[in-house]
């Protein structure tokens, strides 16, 4: 197998644990508001269960985003240029959203918060709603010349197959957050987001089941086809697992369904990269979008030898945070009747 | 106008926003790994106040150097797309491993540091800070390896066939001398910058306490404690600057002559620098007509350009008049001269305002010799809150001269800044987000700045009150959202 094929496998792996990981702090970001009233204990248990790991799950983001770069030029290049408007939009909302969890809880004010509730709340809804836009575009394809310069527009973006797959991740997310709060958190939040689970799933379940069947249809392999008939089923069980209390199963599944899915996109791209509906001929592919032999060799070296690394302190920094969140935890005080609702310090 | 315009506008509005933060990051982080260690080693409870006050201060400002760090990796995609097409695989690299090696680095640890105050071992916890502190300088040398080669492209060939360029060598691409020539120069401001912030901060609090007899605090704690606590700080603050202030002279000598070497066109626009000539003088005061291509004015010393640029003071100097008619033969018809009223006069500030920052650092030193002494002077503790802007601004010309200074090329001498422009990105596109980041960065910018002033009229007292006869543990309250 040549380098250009691994680093299509290592840059998918980089995604796919982004959504998994930023997926469900994207979920928390977005049931915000349903968590409890905007002065609440509820609402920081809410965002202390994500407070110590989403700034590590974003940088998945900017790793896959610097592998794609240095790995294959052309197709960040053509990317990032020709899908110019959603980026920017995630841009921003990813800027005051990382913004709005550090700056919240440093003034006290009921205004003052809820502007920064709501820069949380679009700041995970509108990224987790656009990437299922993009990457369902990238999917499908798009209209693209010679030069490999996107020419397709804003509205050319928006159609019916990428709103789907937009509707999909939000949706997915939200369960897969609501999930996560179940497993981290106590008290009413841990409530609440078991119900905003159960109503996610309403429309986490059919929406991904059309998009990954739309997918497997139009643009699917043989082999994508049980890797989506698995992400169907730990969707699913997932949910059934929640109606079960069987919090950490649920989370597992969640996640696998993430994963699944994800490989299924992946694996229909393959062995383009962004396909030119304008002329197959057009299309970005593993081939010729990728470096050259030497950056690939390096970029596997310090892959081989820093990833394990990467893994094991974040995966460490988990197991630091592995307890639960609770009212007693974010205001310093021993939990007792009633604090649970006392206004935030 | 064109989409091109606006996309460098663009640029250097993120850039220079973006770069306000980043050099607080890489200097505080270090301040508070030192102020953090000198209270693990010795217990006292004013280093435990101090190190919680700048913890915080310097969280207010990490947020904003991580957010606006996002679009910078995006943005040579969006705008810039011929550029990464053409150095994806030589730029990539080191902006892959930044990613890998540093980010994680700073960002889990980051997260470890503010939530694990209680969970952690303290010895764990001290880890934490000094591993965000390597993260941020690890992160600052991999992307000024990347600048540097744009400045002097090395370890590369250019594809005939393809026309992209292309890595040969990793290792001449991170051991470029512009790579670590530029990182001391900029790190070393970098700890001017955050040296002179816990100056700037200091200076505050005591001319407070000083002239206004406010404690600063909810009542808990008598003025002479912060009073000892913010003599400290100001001496760590200026003893920072002031090493930092050898090292960025150093490393600045040794820029110009780089400079001279690689981007003779850069320096020459520097010094408003016409004609090629054997010891050369330096420029202090120049009024240039650049259509005529000559200075009407110019005040000068003797042989110092000359020195600066070849270590001899009978050197040759390359003009810029010899240089663009060299280019021309060479690279064809066109405009290779930079814009040289703003690099001569960012050059100018640059090394001016630097200088007033690192001046104020000597002489604070001086006033607080001793063992009790306090400058006695308000005039002082005001120098010392203005030289907090003077630094930051000295970064901003510096990264003005290094850019500006390389047009019209992208990567010298291989790719013109025109060439390097998304071409299927229009003039509307670019024009509404430089809009939209415009606004909201400035926005965000007042703030953050509203966060610091409310952090530092609280004093550390609200953060750590002071207890006596207390255990620290109870003392040490929870950083959380």
């Amino acid at each position: 197998m040549d380098l250009a094929v691994i680093w299509f496998i290592a840059i998918s792996v980089l995604w796919i644990g982004y959504f998994i990981l930023e997926g469900f702090d994207f979920g928390v970001g977005t049931l915000l508001p349903f968590m409890g009233g905007r002065d609440s204990v509820d609402r920081r248990v809410t965002i202390n269960s994500i407070g110590p790991v989403w700034d590590a799950n974003e940088v998945w983001l900017l790793t896959a985003v610097g592998a794609t770069f240095a790995a294959f030029p052309a197709w960040y290049a053509s990317l990032l240029s020709g899908f110019y408007v959603p980026v920017f939009v995630i841009l921003i909302a990813l800027i005051l959203r990382g913004v709005a969890f550090e700056y919240r809880g440093k003034r006290d004010g009921s205004a003052w918060r809820a502007w920064w509730d709501r820069a949380i709340f679009f700041g995970s809804a509108a990224p987790a709603f656009l990437w299922g836009v993009a990457f369902a575009n990238i999917v499908r394809g798009v209209a693209m010349d010679a030069d490999q310069i996107v020419t397709a527009g804003l509205l050319d973006l928006l159609n019916p197959y990428a709103l789907l797959g937009g509707l999909t991740t939000l949706s997915l997310f939200t369960l897969h957050g609501a999930v996560f709060l179940t497993l981290k958190t106590d008290g009413p939040v841990r409530v609440r987001a078991r119900t905003a689970a159960l109503w996610a799933a309403c429309v986490a379940v059919p929406a991904a089941a059309g998009f990954l069947a739309w997918t497997q249809f139009a643009h699917g392999e043989a082999w994508t086809l049980p890797v989506a008939a698995v992400a169907a089923v730990a969707l699913v069980g997932g949910v059934v697992a929640v109606l079960l209390r069987h919090e950490r199963l649920s989370f597992t599944l969640t996640a696998v369904t993430v994963l699944t899915a994800f490989t299924a996109l992946f694996g229909s791209l393959f062995p383009n990269v962004l396909p030119s509906t304008t002329d197959p001929a057009f299309s970005l592919t593993v081939a010729n979008a990728s470096s050259a032999e030497y950056t690939l060799t390096v970029m596997s070296w310090v892959a081989v030898f820093f990833l394990p690394l990467v893994l094991a302190y974040q995966g460490w920094s988990y197991w630091v945070f592995r307890q639960r969140v609770t009212g007693a935890t974010v205001t310093g005080t021993p939990a007792g009747p009633g604090t649970e609702h006392e206004p935030a310090a | 106008m064109e989409a091109l315009d606006l996309a460098r506008w663009q640029f250097g509005v993120t850039t220079i926003y973006h770069f306000l933060f980043v050099p607080l990051t890489i200097g505080l982080s270090f301040i508070v790994a030192v102020l953090q260690t000198l209270w693990f080693r010795t217990g006292k409870h004013e280093y435990l106040q101090a190190t919680q006050f700048f913890g915080k201060l310097f969280l207010i400002n990490f947020a904003m150097g991580v957010v606006t760090g996002i679009v910078q990796e995006f943005q040579f995609g969006m705008n810039w797309s011929e550029y990464s097409r053409f150095v994806g695989d030589v730029f990539g690299a080191p902006l892959a491993m930044e990613a890998l090696l540093a980010f994680f680095l700073e960002s889990t640890f980051i997260g470890l540091w503010i939530f694990g105050w209680h969970r952690l071992p303290r010895a764990a916890h001290l880890a934490c800070i000094w591993l965000v502190a390597i993260g941020t300088n690890l992160s600052a040398y991999f992307i000024l390896a990347a600048n540097a080669w744009m400045r002097r492209p090395v370890g590369y060939e250019v594809d005939p066939e393809t026309g992209r360029a292309q890595l040969t060598d990793i290792w001449a691409v991170l051991s470029n001398d512009q790579a670590w020539s530029t990182y001391l120069h900029t790190v070393s401001a970098a700890f001017i910058t955050a040296g002179l912030f816990v100056v700037a901060v200091s200076a505050y609090k005591l001319w407070r306490n000083t002239h206004h007899g406010d404690t600063g605090t909810v009542g808990t704690t008598p003025p002479a404690r912060d009073f000892a606590l913010f003599r400290g700080t100001l001496k760590v603050g200026l003893a920072f600057t002031l090493i930092a202030g050898a090292l960025v002279v150093f490393s600045g000598d040794h820029q110009a002559k780089l400079a001279a070497e690689y981007e003779p066109m850069k320096l020459a626009a520097a010094e408003a620098h016409w004609d090629t000539e054997e010891g050369a003088d330096f420029s202090t005061f120049a009024v240039g007509d650049t259509e005529a291509r000559y200075n009407p004015i110019d005040v000068t010393v003797p042989n110092v350009l000359s020195f600066l640029a070849t270590g001899h003071f009978e050197g040759e100097v390359h003009g810029m008049n010899d240089l663009q008619e060299a280019y021309e033969e060479y690279y064809g018809p066109g405009d290779y001269t930079p814009n040289v009223f703003v690099v001569y006069w960012s050059f100018r500030l640059m090394i001016g305002l630097g200088l007033f920052g690192v001046g104020i650092a000597a002489l604070g030193l001086y006033l607080t010799r001793g063992k009790e002494r306090l400058p006695r002077n308000r005039w002082f503790y005001f120098a010392g809150m203005a030289a907090l802007p003077a630094a930051l601004a000295a970064n901003i010309f510096g990264w003005v001269l290094t850019e500006m200074g390389r047009q019209p090329w992208t990567v010298h001498g291989q790719l013109l800044t025109a060439n390097s422009v998304s071409p299927g990105v229009s003039l509307g596109t670019v024009a509404m987000s430089l809009g939209v980041f415009t606004a909201v960065y400035g926005l965000l910018f007042v703030v953050e700045v509203g966060l610091l002033a409310k952090y530092i009229k609280a004093g550390p007292s609200h953060l750590v009150p002071d207890l006596e006869n207390d255990e620290h543990e109870a003392a040490i309250p929870h950083f959380s959202y």
